[in-house]
């Protein structure tokens, strides 16, 4: 702890060793949240278009709430969940506390608003004349619909790696509802805090950088791919 | 309809991975322990054992005593090893728990900054010492999490008369390691378990100031779910661990763990 460089140079030896142990740690987290997201992904760009292109009653209402659902600390996801789950619990019969699907449901809950609100604006902010353009030249509603998913493709991969990184990170629910099993439920997040609460740093920040890589990856490329397209836009 | 359907969705894909995950492949046990024993690295240690002899698989959920107990109460697990004798005999009396077994012991021992201003050092009983703590106005961390040791150590201030209320008491709210190292950060004095000390101690800027009172025991016992309540529970396994823990083999295991040559929990079912 008083020598950080050795901390840090410790954990990605660590790493760079093939720790089947920690390695194990980061597959739970990978595929944990991508179950999450791509469950998720369907229902919430439906909803999104939905609230973009039809007015109905109560839509502000569901504005409304969807962007206040984006304030909620992971932890009170992880609490109700909990509360629902546990055999105390209205759906504790399902046996699902202390189980990947328990952590998987929760991610979903906490990346469907954001995937709801981001692609929201993604589809607001596309030119109307796409849809009616596409119509016009004989596309059913679905073709349409795929035109426009393509239109926008750029502000939908931000939205998906904005959730995935929301949820990948998230450290409330999945401790709650997930109960840091080992083998089982240990992912990222929840092992660094117990690592850190033992005073094994060196575990914790080998897992932390696993974190910030895999965000830097997918920050770079969406970067990458969305100046690449903008040149080709512009034709040079 | 639509809005009802949609939430089943994830609940059966959900339900789709539980099989896929192999969670239904072998027989499991999910074992409620106190973040004393599992930090200490003494689960660990006693599974590696336990897998040997037995096909059972036992998943650990570490948490704080008053968890524990009311996942134990809930039935979200099938057994619990804490650390509260009071707390303990409470939900075998309310029939939430069968079946107690002591398993082991180690004991609570006051550690704070290496220069012990209050000089508990000095004390005699623990008592005193939690009361030189107060009067020179030092700092103390709890635990505030209700776990056995904050149990405890609440219990070790009711025989000063009162609850603490100095100005040095802060209530940290988080596992034995994390408030030991915050006593550590903020040259503190903290009640903690000999286990979780040892070892940490040797990554912490504290010492031990007050140990062998009576008072400071810390016995372990390990409680089954009640099946009357809780149909579903494994008890037949659980028991079977148990009884493990507190055989000769279980037993001598763990009076052979060790952290740097010291002995970290007596066994006291033998």
């Amino acid at each position: 702890m008083n020598d950080l460089w050795t901390t840090f140079s410790t954990a990605i030896a660590q790493l760079l060793s093939g720790d089947p142990e920690l390695w194990g740690i980061v597959g739970v987290s990978f595929s944990v949240s991508a179950s999450a997201l791509l469950i998720a992904l369907l229902p919430a760009l439906s909803a999104g278009f939905t609230l973009a292109y039809f007015r109905f009653p109560g839509r502000w209402v569901a504005i409304s709430l969807l962007n206040s659902l984006l304030a909620v600390p992971t932890v009170v996801v992880g609490l109700v969940l909990y509360m629902l789950l546990s055999r105390a619990g209205p759906l504790g019969d399902l046996n699902l506390l202390f189980t990947r699907p328990a952590m998987i449901i929760g991610q979903i809950l906490l990346c469907f608003p954001l995937l709801v609100a981001m692609s929201l604006s993604a589809f607001q902010a596309a030119d109307h004349r796409v849809l009616e353009t596409a119509k016009t030249l004989g596309a059913s509603p679905l073709q349409a619909f795929v035109t426009l998913l393509f239109e926008v493709r750029f502000a939908l991969l931000a939205a998906v790696v904005t959730a995935f990184g929301r949820i990948i990170a998230e450290v409330g629910s999945a401790m709650m509802v997930g109960g840091n099993i080992l083998h089982h439920t240990r992912n990222i997040t929840t092992a660094i805090a117990l690592e850190t609460g033992k005073g094994e740093f060196v575990q914790g920040v080998a897992l932390g950088i696993v974190l910030l890589v895999m965000a830097l990856i997918l920050n770079v490329s969406l970067g990458w791919m969305q100046s690449h397209s903008r040149v080709l836009r512009h034709g040079t | 309809m639509k809005h009802i359907r949609l939430p089943l969705i994830p609940t059966l894909l959900a339900m789709a991975l539980t099989f896929v995950s192999g969670i239904a492949m072998a027989d499991s046990i999910r074992f409620a322990t106190t973040t004393s024993t599992y930090n200490s690295g003494l689960l660990d240690y006693l599974l590696n054992h336990y897998a040997n002899v037995s096909q059972t698989e036992v998943q650990v959920i570490s948490v704080g005593t008053g968890k524990a107990l009311r996942m134990a109460e809930n039935g979200d697990v099938d057994l619990v090893m804490t650390h509260a004798p009071s707390a303990e005999a409470r939900f075998i009396g309310q029939g939430f728990g069968i079946e107690p077994l002591g398993v082991m012991y180690n004991d609570f021992v006051l550690v704070g900054p290496k220069d012990d201003a209050a000089q508990v050092s000095l004390a005699q009983t623990v008592t005193e010492g939690l009361s030189l703590i107060m009067l020179s106005n030092q700092r103390f961390i709890s635990r505030g999490d209700d776990s056995g040791t904050h149990k405890k150590e609440l219990q070790l201030w009711q025989h000063l008369g009162a609850l603490p209320s100095f100005a040095g008491y802060l209530e940290s709210g988080r596992g034995m390691g994390h408030s030991l190292q915050m006593a550590s950060e903020l040259g503190a004095y903290t009640l903690t378990d000999r286990g979780t000390w040892l070892a940490l101690k040797d990554k912490l800027a504290l010492r031990l100031v007050l140990e062998t009172d009576p008072r400071l025991l810390n016995p372990y016992q390990v409680i089954l779910v009640n099946p009357v309540r809780h149909q579903h529970a494994n008890v037949k396994s659980a028991r079977e661990f148990a009884q493990w823990m507190v055989s000769s083999e279980g037993q001598g295991i763990i009076g052979k763990f060790r952290i740097n040559g010291e002995v970290l929990f007596v066994p006291s079912a033998l």
